[in-house]
């Protein structure tokens, strides 16, 4: 007896449509005036709060600004492991249940959506992003690209075993269209662009 | 249809009974439509894009043993294991193997309509497995025993007095509140709880790259996240059209999935997963049941280049005012009605008619899906297989012998207009379906005929 595999394949071939080709055009050019206001609109419309800083350092300080009281910080960020008080040195990530806040790296920003690529090199834990009540992002000014197409250039998706695009806080709007920001995964999101 | 099934008209009315309701209803879904609108305005290649989408999709389903198969051999040398289901049946034993392998009893969902469709659930508690859906929406309809009324706003046919109600009684809210914020609250911390304790989660897939063995999954809420992060074991449920090449084609779907569905420029969380964690088994089940013999359907098979973004729901004035449920099928509105006869014709052989082909559904379909040609395609089709019964079939023979013969066109209609001079009540009367809601005007004197053989000279 043949697989459902073979079966499932077999079937395709019978049926399929003689073969199209992949249309040349499919990437496009999105021209802002000024990429990185365009990605600080964006992201505020979208639920997240942005601020363009000079350094790390300025990022330390209004770390703890915004979080005076905070515990349970996660931080994969060398340069402001200082202010970390949670150890991300665990096997297993049911044990992360107590972050209150994670600071993690991103690799692009993207202007027209204000989605940011991380991937879990620079989370150390996939859940970390998620299961924190709260997400700092922070991402130089240069990283910031216009739009999709050009992130995917810049991107091999496949370097690491899992990446992301976040984009805004957690949200809902599943109770009679009323936007609930904080559904199951980060509270707030905080985006700090170093330029 | 189950005997136990209204059919579409049927399940209107009751709908239809609750006018507020629907009005609302209908506002509600329209604003989602404008929201799309907004969103698509800004995007000066939207129309471009959609031509893109279009045709990757087309090459696609050209080309599906190839991509399927090279997706195959990447996610396997990623780690995933691939599994292959012929049907409903066969997906869910998978599923249920897979579980009962690891002796896992209990599992959550992020949200997959091809586990709809499949009827996952049902099956897994008959196996004495819980399934917990985590999407919010999901869980919302969920706790109340329905199924989703839409692909992506599954609850959108509830009030939040309902909601209110329904986490009353389950969750233990305050009784008759109806805050969405309060409300949400009180759902994220009633599931952080069962993402921390369950080992098994399963997920949609949105994308699956046959470039690179990956796919994606997009939610607002995390919860697909949550969920497989946190599990020892990630299952993805995936119809096997869900296949594109490459992975900067990517960058066209992204672009026009969330603007579609819900105006947003992007979901919150487009996650892209490549190979398990350290530890942790992940598996793909492709799943075809049905799908080939959709794509041996000329007229039929590009409703596999669904991305199920909801846009066509959303926009449909037949959908606004009857609801995802009257559509009794997994996948309701336009592109359920295209895809549900394919399953099973006797029982969504009404569906095709719950439509008044304006044609909206194709203008906003992102891939370009001829939705509203295909509608009226399956009429004839459903006809000529004789699945279209009753005052319909009846009616329309004699109207095809009338409008063939001029004789008995002008003797029918002299008749007609004289009968409803002396007896409009014989058209205005609840007997008539098509009155209940129209009034038919006065009839004139004379036929047009009659007028131009007085007036031509």
């Amino acid at each position: 007896m043949s697989s459902s595999r073979e079966i499932i394949l077999q079937a395709i071939r019978a049926n399929k449509p003689d073969l199209l080709p992949l249309p040349s055009v499919y990437t496009f050019e999105s021209n802002y005036p000024d990429v990185l206001a365009q990605y600080q609109q964006t992201l505020q419309m979208i639920g997240g709060t942005v601020e363009v800083v000079p350094d790390l350092a300025k990022v330390a300080e209004r770390l703890q600004e915004i979080y005076p009281d905070l515990t349970h910080i996660a931080i994969t960020i060398p340069e402001l492991a200082h202010l970390a008080d949670a150890n991300l040195a665990v096997s297993d990530p049911h044990e992360l249940e107590a972050i209150q806040l994670a600071v993690i790296p991103g690799r692009y920003g993207v202007a027209e959506n204000g989605a940011i690529w991380v991937t879990e090199q620079e989370m150390q834990h996939r859940a970390l992003p998620f299961i924190t009540q709260h997400l700092v992002l922070v991402i130089r000014a240069e990283t910031i690209v216009p739009n999709m197409h050009e992130a995917y250039r810049r991107i091999q998706v496949d370097e690491t075993g899992f990446g992301t695009f976040i984009a805004g806080p957690s949200k809902t709007a599943d109770i009679e269209q009323s936007l609930v920001v904080g559904a199951h995964g980060a509270r707030s999101l905080v985006v700090f662009i170093i330029a | 249809m189950s005997p136990h099934t209204l059919d579409h008209a049927a399940a209107s009315e009751v709908f239809n009974r609750d006018e507020p309701r629907v009005d609302w209803h209908d506002e509600t879904l329209w604003w989602v439509r404008q929201k799309r609108d907004r969103a698509a305005m800004q995007l000066p290649e939207w129309e471009a894009l959609r031509e893109a989408a279009s045709q990757i999709k087309h090459h696609v389903l050209s080309n599906l043993d190839t991509l399927l198969e090279n997706f195959e051999r990447k996610a396997q040398e990623n780690g995933i294991t691939v599994h292959w289901a012929a049907n409903a049946q066969e997906h869910n034993e998978i599923v249920w193997s897979l579980l009962h392998k690891k002796g896992i009893d209990r599992m959550i969902k992020s949200k997959s309509m091809l586990t709809e469709e499949c009827h996952l659930n049902d099956f897994l508690r008959s196996k004495g497995i819980e399934v917990i859906d985590t999407d919010l929406g999901e869980r919302i309809v969920q706790l109340r025993q329905e199924p989703p009324s839409h692909i992506v706003l599954p609850a959108i046919h509830l009030k939040k007095s309902d909601v209110g109600d329904t986490f009353h009684e389950h969750l233990g809210t305050e009784k008759g509140a109806t805050d969405p914020q309060y409300l949400t609250e009180a759902a994220r911390q009633h599931l952080r709880e069962t993402f921390l304790t369950r080992r098994a989660a399963l997920t949609g897939v949105n994308f699956a790259i046959a470039e690179t063995g990956g796919f994606v999954v997009c939610t607002n809420e995390g919860n697909a996240d949550m969920g497989a992060h946190l599990a020892e074991i990630h299952i993805a449920s995936m119809g096997f059209e869900k296949i594109i090449p490459r992975a900067d084609h990517l960058g066209v779907f992204l672009r026009l999935l969330t603007r579609s569905a819900t105006g947003q420029p992007v979901t919150a969380y487009s996650s892209h997963f490549h190979r398990p964690r350290p530890g942790q088994e992940m598996h793909i089940v492709i799943v075809d049941n049905g799908r080939t013999t959709q794509l041996g359907r000329p007229d039929f098979r590009n409703s596999l280049k669904c991305i199920r973004c909801g846009a066509c729901m959303n926009t449909c004035p037949v959908y606004r005012r009857s609801g995802g449920h009257s559509y009794h099928n997994a996948v309701a509105g336009p592109i359920g009605s295209i895809l549900a006869p394919n399953l099973d014709m006797r029982k969504n052989a009404d569906l095709p008619f719950a439509s008044t082909l304006c044609g909206s559904c194709s203008n906003v379909c992102p891939v370009k899906i001829d939705i509203h040609d295909q509608l009226y395609k399956w009429r004839q089709v459903l006809a000529q297989e004789g699945y279209v019964g009753g005052i319909k079939k009846t009616s329309l023979q004699l109207a095809s012998k009338v409008l063939a013969s001029p004789t008995l066109f002008k003797l029918s209609f002299n008749a007609a207009r004289t009968a409803l001079r002396i007896a409009p009540w014989a058209a205005n009367n609840p007997l008539n379906a098509w009155s209940i809601h129209r009034e038919l005007p006065d009839a004139p004197k004379d036929s047009f005929r009659q007028w131009w053989e007085k007036n031509r000279k």
